[in-house]
């Protein structure tokens, strides 16, 4: 069968498998890191040098990585995955210990030269472990709840490392994402209607385990102008900004509520704020579109993929990306409460770039080695 | 196990799902779209006007005080570009530590250091707050040194209201001081630049009266602040309109010149005045007050001593003064014996140092009498028995409707306030007050300035220009301009009923007071040929003359200075064509022709030798002129204007009309 034989293709060279990467995922990555240096120049005040030339050499040392990983034969990714999830998981509690002893809480691993966030690298880690381990399952055993079992254990384990960090947020996302991946997987509905329904009916019982600040957020959500000075300040600034935009924006640099700083953490979690006032609606349409064409491109490179691992691999890979921007934008809009995520790529922030580039490397690689046959452990 | 499900259907659920998911994130991104466009569209005009509002600040510009300039342009009251010293309480750490520290150095107090913190924690820390104004060099240069022991001070030009004749014009132009509470409340909405802090506003004098005028419109700066309302850079800006320049009649230099005058005595006032027009030249009392002390802020112990000064600085004497005129009232009375009849330029009257009244003795205030005296002789040498002997034929009343007639027992509406109205009394008057009759022998005590009878020192000017002017009811005022608007004075009206023949004998007699041997003035007379003043001398009782004083013949000056005669005098010159007229009051001066006589004889002098009738008060505005070098021009032009009175005909001031009471020659 023309199929079996594709399995049995030779390993490409490597000018290849450089030619079959995606490169219109690429041009639309790029696209998307130019709104972020754009953003970034304008949040600097018109400067390159405080967070836009940054940004962009980052991002060219992650796209660098981006293309390696998506080079290597996706194989190794299969059998590198529980390696890493492991050494993440001792990162993060390292972090968690680290925090016990030192000074509070704390989210980074200083290694000299780079600070890691071993939370960002989970986000990865367990959608590369998820897929493994569904990659052997057939569709019967997906269904069954004591299958299930250890992925629960893949997702949950890190979910509550994070949270005793805490960082709420990030806990959230890893569990999404993974849960996302365990639907696609082909886990029945019922699991998720009910994990939906219980979640809801646990929200009185967690409030009581949120901290204060946690609280706060969750309240200012609710009703931003009660306190805007206060604590719903960031987002009814936020909300100024986004609506004094208007339909074509006050034009590159001429965003009075960032330049003035009126509004908070402009160059991080609030870079789409600043975008959408500076650009107006047609800009942030235009982001917004650029990253539906994103998901797109994940979504059919998963589907195109014949194996199992490629297809959960990228499809859980792009809900978690989706998910960090849904979480963030629908956040300085004002639909969501403030969580401390960033906007993938165009915020400021290393590690965040790095772990999305690499997150679209690993897409990548199952889309290169989308024919390859993959071996069971 | 439920039936089994195929890889091939394992693919399609997959399928499925992530098409699902792909949906999901399609119509997650549509939301995300719809709420941007709803937030930008739908709502974008609230929000850019939020945003605005938050980037704007609108900040006003104090307008530049008007000045106040005399009729040569002189300016009396102006703005001073002077050094302050502020502080910022973001760069001093510590605010009274810095404050303290300053104290060292400059003279301020702890009511200034107590204010200074409260007002600086009511701004924003990044704005600075006056602490001192008008430093003087030294001061600056000792503060400069040691800047860097005193965080967060710093030496900043500014302006200060400044009265360069300081005493000498002090109840002119009053002063300014800070924006009261009050004031705040009831004007703060219509004029948001009372709030600013360090704003002034005009007090008393002028500086209150026209203050409205003077204030001028504040500019406004559109500024864009930051977050923390830290300007960032100017938007627009409007302009501050600099207040109207009020220019008054007086003549400066004349003016310090009376008050240099005044100052030898312990407390008296003074007023030159225009015979034809009203325009007053002089008005000043002594003591005065440094103005300059008050627009800087004045310390708590200078304003306390001030206040209980017992003569009474503040107070504009020449105005609010009231004094029984004394003597000086005689020609009203004598006026009012020729319009009735009682008396004529023939009549004469025999003094023998008393009038006798029923039971009742006025004494003359000549022991043993004037002999047989005239009208002429009787204002010349003031016999008392005189106008007792005439007061008595014709009755209160006659006399005190000529009183009123020549400017007397009124208010004028003078441009400056507290004007008071002094009191002419008649029957009336009495059982109005008193609720009594009038009585014969008040009629005789009246008709001598004394009694019931007050008057301010204007209300005197204004009587003598009056009666020397040709019976025209002149009315004094002091403002010439308002901004570039002149004032429209009208041509005053000949009083009614008036007689030139009548006032041609009150005035020979005003004359003869001052250049005939044995009048009371006579060495206070102008020797300089042309430039003869003429006048009347006034000794006003304060206390009763006992009988043991007049028996043992107690001098009035070894009483106790409160209880001394008051001493006035009204003239005018020069005696062939008057323009000036001029009224001396000095308090408990003992004698009219000792104390008031020589004063008033300065300032006629001076007043004809620098002749400020000549002159229209300027409309050009080279108000910049500091005041002591158009003081020395004008000294040198008067000098060369000497023995040229008669350019006064010229004035351009004046209705071109000829001073219809020559007098007798």
């Amino acid at each position: 069968m023309i199929r079996d034989s594709l399995f049995l293709m030779p390993e490409q060279s490597l000018v290849q498998r450089f030619l079959n990467l995606n490169w219109v995922l690429i041009f639309l990555i790029c696209c998307v890191m130019g709104v972020g240096v754009a953003a970034l120049y304008s949040a600097g005040g018109g400067d390159m040098s405080i967070w836009a030339n940054k940004h962009l050499i980052r991002f060219m040392i992650g796209l660098c990585g981006m293309v390696v990983i998506a080079m290597i034969n996706v194989k190794w990714w299969y059998r590198f995955a529980w390696p890493f999830y492991i050494g993440v998981f001792f990162l993060l509690v390292l972090v968690e210990i680290m925090g016990h002893i030192g000074m509070g809480a704390q989210r980074w691993i200083n290694l000299g030269f780079i600070q890691i966030q071993p939370s960002e690298l989970m986000k990865i880690a367990v959608i590369l472990c998820l897929a493994r381990h569904f990659h052997g399952a057939t569709p019967d055993q997906v269904r069954r709840l004591t299958f299930l079992i250890v992925p629960a254990c893949i997702i949950l384990a890190p979910v509550g490392l994070v949270l005793l960090q805490p960082d709420l947020g990030t806990a959230m996302m890893i569990l999404m994402a993974g849960a996302g991946l365990v639907f696609i997987a082909g886990a029945p509905l019922w699991l998720f209607i009910t994990g939906i329904g219980l979640a809801i009916a646990a929200v009185p019982i967690g409030w009581q385990f949120l901290h204060d600040y946690q609280k706060q957020r969750v309240w200012t959500f609710l009703d931003p102008e009660s306190d805007p000075l206060g604590a719903g300040y960031h987002i009814t600034q936020s909300k100024i900004a986004l609506g004094s935009g208007g339909m074509y924006g006050k034009g590159l640099m001429q965003g009075t509520q960032s330049r003035l700083n009126f509004l908070p953490e402009k160059q991080t979690d609030f870079i789409f704020t600043l975008y959408a006032e500076e650009w107006g609606l047609m800009g942030g349409i235009a982001l917004l579109t650029l990253f539906a064409l994103i998901f797109l491109a994940c979504l059919r490179i998963a589907l195109r993929c014949r194996h199992n691992f490629g297809r959960y691999l990228a499809a859980g890979l792009t809900i978690s990306f989706s998910l960090h921007i849904f979480i963030n934008i629908g956040m300085v809009m004002g639909l969501l409460p403030v969580v401390g995520v960033p906007l993938p790529m165009v915020s400021y922030g290393g590690t965040a770039m790095w772990a999305t580039l690499a997150g679209f490397g690993l897409i990548m690689s199952c889309h290169v080695y989308r024919h390859s046959k993959v071996t069971r452990a | 196990m439920a039936k089994r499900i195929s890889d091939e259907d394992g693919l399609k659920i997959f399928s499925r799902r992530t098409i699902l998911i792909g949906g999901m994130q399609m119509i997650g991104l549509g939301v995300l779209g719809g709420r941007l466009a709803w937030l930008q569209l739908a709502q974008g005009r609230k929000y850019r006007m939020l945003s605005e509002k938050n980037r704007i600040n609108v900040r006003l510009i104090a307008p530049p005080r008007g000045l106040i300039v005399d009729r040569f342009g002189v300016p009396l009251a102006l703005n001073e570009e002077d050094f302050q010293v502020h502080i910022i309480r973001e760069q001093a750490r510590d605010m009274q530590a810095s404050l303290n520290a300053l104290k060292r150095f400059i003279d301020i107090d702890q009511d200034t250091i107590d204010r200074v913190i409260e007002q600086a924690s009511k701004i924003p820390k990044f704005l600075p707050v006056k602490v001192k104004e008008a430093l003087t060099w030294d001061e600056v240069a000792t503060i400069e040194v040691n800047l860097p022991d005193l965080p967060g001070l710093l030496i900043d030009k500014g302006e200060t209201r400044t009265y360069p004749f300081g005493l000498a014009t002090s109840h002119l132009t009053g002063y300014v001081g800070a924006v009261t509470e009050e004031v705040l409340k009831e004007q703060g909405e219509k004029e948001p630049v009372l709030s600013l802090p360090g704003f002034k506003i005009g007090k008393i004098g002028i500086e209150r009266q026209y203050d409205a005028h003077m204030r001028g419109k504040a500019g406004a700066a559109e500024m864009e602040v930051n977050v923390v309302g830290r300007e960032v850079r100017e938007l627009s800006r409007k302009d501050p309109v600099t207040g109207d320049r009020i220019t008054l009649t007086i003549d400066a230099e004349l003016q310090r010149f009376a008050h240099d005058a005044l100052s030898e005595q312990r407390s008296a006032s003074a007023v030159v005045m225009d015979a034809h027009t009203g325009a007053v030249y002089v008005m000043a009392s002594h003591p005065g007050y440094d103005p300059n002390l008050f627009s800087r802020g004045i310390p708590r112990d200078v304003w306390k001593s001030l206040l209980e000064d017992t003569s009474l600085p503040l107070a504009h004497k020449a105005l609010v003064g009231q004094y029984p005129p004394g003597s000086t009232f005689k020609m009203i009375t004598g006026l009012a014996g020729l319009e009735q009849g009682v008396t004529s330029p023939g009549r004469t009257i025999f003094c023998p140092g008393h009038f006798s009244l029923g039971k009742d003795k006025f004494h003359c205030w000549k022991p043993g009498g004037h002999g047989r005296v005239d009208l002429v002789g009787a204002i010349q040498k003031s016999c008392d028995t005189y106008f007792y002997t005439i007061a008595n034929e014709m009755g209160i009343d006659a006399i005190a409707q000529v009183a009123r007639r020549f400017g007397l027992g009124a208010k004028y509406g003078f441009d400056l306030e507290d004007e008071r109205p002094g009191i002419i009394p008649d029957r009336d008057w009495k059982y109005a007050r008193f609720g009594e009759r009038w009585h014969r022998g008040e009629t005789v005590v009246n008709a001598i300035g004394q009694g019931f009878v007050l008057t301010t020192p204007l209300q005197l000017a204004v009587m003598t220009a009056r009666l020397v002017n040709g019976g025209y009811a002149v009315k004094p005022y002091i403002t010439a301009q308002i901004g570039d608007r002149g004032r429209i004075q009208e041509n005053p009206a000949k009083i009614e009923g008036v007689r030139e023949d009548f006032l041609k004998i009150i005035l020979k007699g005003m004359e003869s007071v001052v250049n005939e041997a044995g009048g009371t003035a006579y060495g206070s007379r102008i020797v300089e040929p042309g430039l003869e003043m003429g006048g009347k001398t006034g000794t006003a009782q304060v206390v009763r003359i006992t009988k043991e004083q007049r028996r043992l013949r107690i001098k009035n000056e070894d009483l106790p200075w409160e209880q001394r005669h008051h001493a006035l005098f009204v003239g005018y010159a020069p005696i062939h064509a008057p323009r000036y007229v001029c009224s001396v009051v000095v308090e408990h001066g003992v004698g009219g022709s000792r104390s008031a006589a020589p004063i008033a004889k300065e300032l006629l002098l001076r007043a004809q030798n620098r002749d400020p009738a000549s002159m229209t008060a300027v409309l050009s505005s080279d108000a910049t002129m500091a005041p002591s070098e158009s003081a020395v021009t004008r000294e040198d032009e008067s000098s060369e204007d000497m023995g040229m009175p008669e350019r006064s005909k010229n004035s351009l001031i004046t209705p071109a009309r000829k001073p219809r009471s020559g007098g007798a020659q």
